[in-house]
């Protein structure tokens, strides 16, 4: 304590993040609970995750099967599936987006109030999967709304949808409440809502929204000019 | 038994009664029951035998309701409308002709091609099954005068129900205009789609990106786009620089 007299200006009130965690430790060993509003709001949202009861293909069988007493997502706090976009925070994207659904499937995003996150679960919903070479499939949904968390396979298992909650949780946990890297919802420039595509004669217009989703360079382009 | 072995051979080699819904046996009784109806039998070379019974669409309502409603028949239940696209071909014969040798000599065999144009159709193709009697199937075909204008055919959604989503799809999906369907709409795609994907020559929309793995048409798509991105900017610039 003497060490800390010697300084030459007085700190700040410490916020949570600016003492140790072994001193923190130490704080609770003496009955003193120290956190940040920060650290405290993050804590309750990454914990009550409630996803909107939605299902397009057989992954939702493997998430609801994530649902049932034997994976238990309760234990993540994601137990509660609301049926109304207005009361979800997670939307699950668990299948194959066909190109007639994806204007529900953004109006539904739309519908869900901040703040809201977007699992995309399985390789239709990632990038079309087996159907990308069809007339018919988007080709991912991350073509319209952003994407928070990809989870690969087909379809994957009920595990691998738990490890991407928790890795949701971890995301949500990692959110600042002030400042320039403030949380997407707690910034009035982060669109929350974002344009629904229109049926066109040939496909969906357009077939991709631009301020969420570019193509990516094509790293073998030389090699296709043959 | 083993004292008479050529007894049974004989008995093995006649010919069991061909069942009644045989392509020929029905093929007999529509044309005994519609003798101005244009009634052909499509072979099947396959295995499985399965020839078909090509109607006359002008009559294949009436002739529907014949198979439904006949005694012997009875064929109460559609099980599957398929559709067919047949795209226009232009097919080559090779004959071999023989030409009699000026000299003397043997006769020169000579191949002559000749080039025939055929027009493509769209086919509805009905497998027929009877519940009442326990047999089938039969499979009766309704062809389109061409792939364009003449793209009509009689419905049958009447005769059997079952017909409505799947005379839809193919609606939805070939183009075939099922005229006197109840309810003909779109099944899959939207209402404003405006393509028939099912067709041969459908060319899905190009919304593809980059993939680790491009082949076949989307390689080819892939080529075409990138010669169109140099063509534009007009300088021979790699988008991305060689490893």
């Amino acid at each position: 304590m003497s060490e800390n007299s010697s300084t030459p200006a007085p700190a700040p009130f410490p916020a949570a993040g600016n003492i140790s965690d072994a001193e923190r430790e130490e704080l609770r060993r003496h009955g003193i609970l120290l956190t940040s509003l920060e650290e405290l709001y993050n804590w309750g949202r990454s914990n009550s995750i409630w996803p909107l009861q939605f299902g397009l293909a057989c992954c939702a069988i493997e998430m609801i099967a994530a649902a049932t007493a034997r994976f238990d997502i309760a234990r993540f706090g994601a137990e509660i599936f609301r049926p109304s976009p207005r009361q979800a925070d997670l939307m699950i994207v668990s299948g194959t987006v066909t190109k007639k659904m994806a204007p529900q499937v953004v109006r539904l995003w739309n519908q869900m109030p901040e703040p809201k996150y977007c699992i995309a679960m399985g390789a239709c919903a990632i990038s079309g999967g087996p159907f990308k070479q069809g007339y018919n499939v988007l080709k991912g949904i991350d073509r319209f709304i952003p994407v928070d968390i990809y989870i690969p396979g087909c379809p994957p298992r009920p595990e691998a949808l738990l490890n991407g909650l928790i890795q949701l949780q971890e995301k949500i946990r990692a959110e600042r409440i002030a400042g320039a890297n403030a949380a997407k919802h707690l910034r009035a420039d982060a669109p929350s809502e974002f344009p629904v595509p229109e049926y066109g004669e040939h496909d969906i217009v357009p077939s991709c929204n631009p301020a969420v989703w570019n193509p990516p360079a094509n790293p073998r382009a030389d090699k296709l000019k043959s | 038994m083993s004292d008479a072995p050529n007894s049974e051979k004989a008995v093995a080699v006649v010919p069991t009664s061909l069942s009644v819904t045989d392509a020929t046996q029905v093929l007999a009784r529509l044309q005994a029951r519609f003798p101005d109806a244009k009634i052909s039998l499509v072979q099947n070379p396959g295995p499985a035998a399965e020839h078909s019974l090509l109607l006359d669409s002008t009559f294949a309502r009436e002739i529907a309701f014949f198979l439904r409603d006949d005694p012997e028949l009875q064929l109460d239940y559609c099980s599957n409308v398929s559709g067919v696209d047949w795209p226009d071909k232009e097919i080559v014969e090779t004959k071999k002709i023989s030409v009699p040798d000026p000299a003397g000599g043997p006769d020169k065999i000579v191949e002559e091609k000749t080039k025939r144009f055929e027009p493509g159709y769209l086919e509805a193709v009905y497998h027929l099954f009877s519940m009442a009697k326990k047999h089938g199937p039969v499979v009766i075909r309704l062809r389109t005068g061409n792939r364009s204008d003449q793209v009509t055919l009689p419905s049958l959604t009447p005769v059997w129900r079952s017909c409505d989503f799947q005379e839809r799809e193919i609606f939805d999906l070939y183009g075939i205009k099922f005229e006197g369907h109840p309810d003909l709409r779109r099944l899959l795609m939207w209402p404003e789609f405006k393509d028939h994907p099912m067709r041969k020559d459908y060319v899905a929309p190009d919304d593809f990106e980059w993939e680790p793995t491009p082949h076949d048409q989307v390689l080819a798509r892939a080529k075409a786009r990138i010669a169109a991105n140099d063509a534009a900017s007009g300088a021979n610039v790699q988008p991305e620089a060689k490893s």
